[in-house]
């Protein structure tokens, strides 16, 4: 096991590597100058190679990266130009933020997705799986930035009840786990949930098809088992890939939030990149994307490893 | 499909294929998917908006660009606004079917590309081998670091907003998850006795991967690539959505979604309509998918 962890490190740091490579040079295939969003339209020829050397945009770009990825390593991912601190303070504070949507958004669809998942795989070609893969086929296929207008439309606009934006009293700096505060996750919450809900519905109903049409759930019963305990042993078969899925969507709810914070102005990382864009900050756009790639790359090898730790076929191929 | 794995095989080939079937494999695929209902209907309401997008001058519609300060946020069923109104006064019907234009080309045109890229690329690294698949797949890895909707937003957001550069970063995202999938199915058919027959006969690497390979690993990615087009629409009305698309007064899904936003608290239901059609085309192209996925699957 051990041999095994380690060489997905050693496998994972060149992949490291070449993500901090294009991060870096996000920045580089932007049109025009990088400093063009904090120079003034008229700044002298002089200012703009004062501004430059300041910044080493000078420098030749292989310089320049190791330079910049020498400063990540150590923790600094320089100053956001909009509003002049550190850009790892910021962004590590808008991705709890976006953790705690995340959380709650996994909780309600992998909860569902499993339930409908085996309940769908199990009555295959009834009813039941009709109405569980339309549920999940909807959820994969919904724009989840119309649905949260949608979902704000119904319970905010027309029935009042839950509030349509924000992250509820104190901003963005003081999420607690009381109504008060989760009343603001709700919508987001099950807005995020749906596509994640939609695949692993569609990933269990596969899974336990596979697994119920094999010779050794014929064998269970054939011993004479309860239905219950041949389902324990569908479950526990289906785990590691379905962990493995689990895993990946809760990387891309992490990674991919900025357009559901966008419709309720929820104070994650998503936000944060949003406002990186369009204020042309590039430092913040570099070093948001950089912490969000890498917590996805992280998450990839933590999936790789309890899949292992769960499945020992794994490790042996 | 106007190649046929059948067709595309030499004589060689053609004995060990499964060629037996008295009727053509896509022939067969063809009957499969008609039978379908489910496949039908998408297929159907696909052809419909397609169509009215097409033909969207010549069916008689309102100036989707003409607003009118007097009859703004008219609701849905208003004398002679069918579907309302939107926050400029414009015909909110005129612009849904305009908008299709816009909307279905920036998000079927990256998949397309893609589909292209993909799979040249993966059709090279499962064949070649060696070296310049290590090369291809790993570089091909490094975009796997990045959730998708994060790499097409970096990119749109580096480059700045646009058509083009919403087209050239949804290309950038999904050509690696398609050459992954072909260089898997291309290393699949790259050992079948066919192959080696071809070789054999004298035949070279690049007719080989064009002539006896092509055919037969276009059906799979094909089928990954429609399914595809559903994340695309999706994604593609999101950067629209985010600002990051085309500009206005151009009718686009996602940006119908974006400026009628402020208008949810005075006649939400309008503001939600362009959403509608796009998970309505992500819907369909889904369900087709699936249905092409299980037609394909002989086997069943």
């Amino acid at each position: 096991m051990f041999v095994y962890i380690l060489r997905r490190i050693v496998y994972v740091i060149p992949i490291v590597i070449s993500v901090a490579l294009v991060c870096f040079l996000l920045v580089h295939i932007t049109p025009g100058d990088p400093l063009v969003a904090i120079l003034p339209a008229d700044a002298s020829q002089e200012l703009a190679q004062q501004l430059r050397v300041a910044y080493g945009f000078d420098r030749p770009l292989p310089v320049q990266f190791g330079l910049w990825l020498w400063k990540a390593v150590n923790g600094d991912l320089g100053h956001s130009i909009a509003t002049g601190r550190p850009v790892l303070s910021e962004v590590m504070r808008a991705v709890g933020n976006t953790v705690t949507l995340a959380i709650a958004a996994a909780l309600i669809g992998f909860t569902l997705g499993l339930f409908f998942g085996l309940v769908a795989g199990y009555f295959r070609d009834t009813w039941i799986d009709k109405v569980a893969t339309s549920i999940a086929i909807a959820g994969v296929s919904v724009p989840h930035y119309w649905l949260g207008m949608v979902l704000v439309i119904i319970f905010s606009v027309e029935l009042n009840w839950l509030p349509a934006v924000g992250a509820g009293p104190g901003g963005s700096g003081a999420w607690g786990w009381d109504w008060e505060h989760i009343r603001y996750l709700i919508l987001p919450a099950i807005t995020t949930s749906v596509i994640p809900m939609g695949i692993v519905t569609r990933t269990v109903r596969a899974l336990t098809g596979d697994i119920l049409s094999q010779d050794f759930v014929e064998a269970l019963r054939a011993k004479g088992l309860r239905e219950t305990s041949v389902f324990r042993h569908v479950i526990k078969n289906a785990a590691p890939t379905a962990m493995a899925v689990m895993g990946l969507q809760l990387g891309y709810m992490l990674g991919g939030s900025i357009l559901i914070e966008t419709v309720f102005s929820w104070p994650g990382s998503g936000l944060l990149l949003n406002s990186a864009i369009f204020q042309r900050d590039l430092p913040l756009l570099q070093g948001t994307i950089l912490v969000l790639a890498l917590f996805f790359v992280f998450l990839n090898l933590m999936v790789d490893i309890a899949q292992a730790a769960i499945d020992p076929r794994i490790k042996r191929s | 499909m106007s190649v046929t794995p059948i067709g595309a095989m030499s004589d060689a080939a053609l004995q060990v294929g499964p060629a037996a079937n008295a009727r053509g494999y896509w022939a067969t695929v063809g009957r499969r998917i008609t039978r379908d209902k489910v496949s039908m209907v998408c297929a159907f309401i696909l052809a419909l908006i397609f169509l009215s997008a097409l033909c969207a001058p010549w069916l008689g519609l309102a100036d989707p660009y003409q607003g009118s300060m007097i009859r703004r946020l008219r609701h849905i069923g208003a004398p002679n606004y069918p579907l309302g109104t939107d926050e400029l006064g414009r015909d909110m019907l005129a612009r849904l079917i305009y908008g299709g234009r816009l909307s279905l080309v920036v998000g079927i045109l990256p998949v397309i590309l893609a589909f292209v890229c993909g799979t040249s690329l993966g059709l090279v690294a499962g064949y070649v081998g060696g070296r310049i698949n290590t090369a291809i797949m790993r570089t091909v890895d490094v975009f796997y670091a990045f959730p998708s909707v994060l790499l097409a937003i970096a990119i749109s957001g580096a480059l700045g907003a646009g058509i083009v550069n919403s087209i050239v970063s949804l290309t950038v995202v999904f050509v690696p998850q398609i050459t992954r999938v072909a260089e898997s199915v291309t290393t699949g058919v790259r050992n079948m006795d066919f192959v080696e027959a071809a070789r054999a006969s004298g035949a070279g690497p690049f007719t080989i991967m064009r002539v006896h390979m092509l055919g037969n690993v276009l059906g799979p990615i094909f089928v990954y690539a429609t399914g595809l087009i559903s994340v695309s629409m999706i994604l593609a009305a999101g950067l629209s959505f985010l600002g990051l698309g085309t500009k206005p007064p151009e009718p686009e899904w996602g940006l119908m979604l974006n400026t009628l936003r402020t208008a949810i608290y005075v006649n939400p239901w309008v503001a939600a309509l362009p959403g509608a059609m796009i998970f309505a085309v992500s819907i369909c192209f889904n369900l087709l998918s699936d249905g092409m996925r299980s037609a394909m699957d002989i086997r069943n």
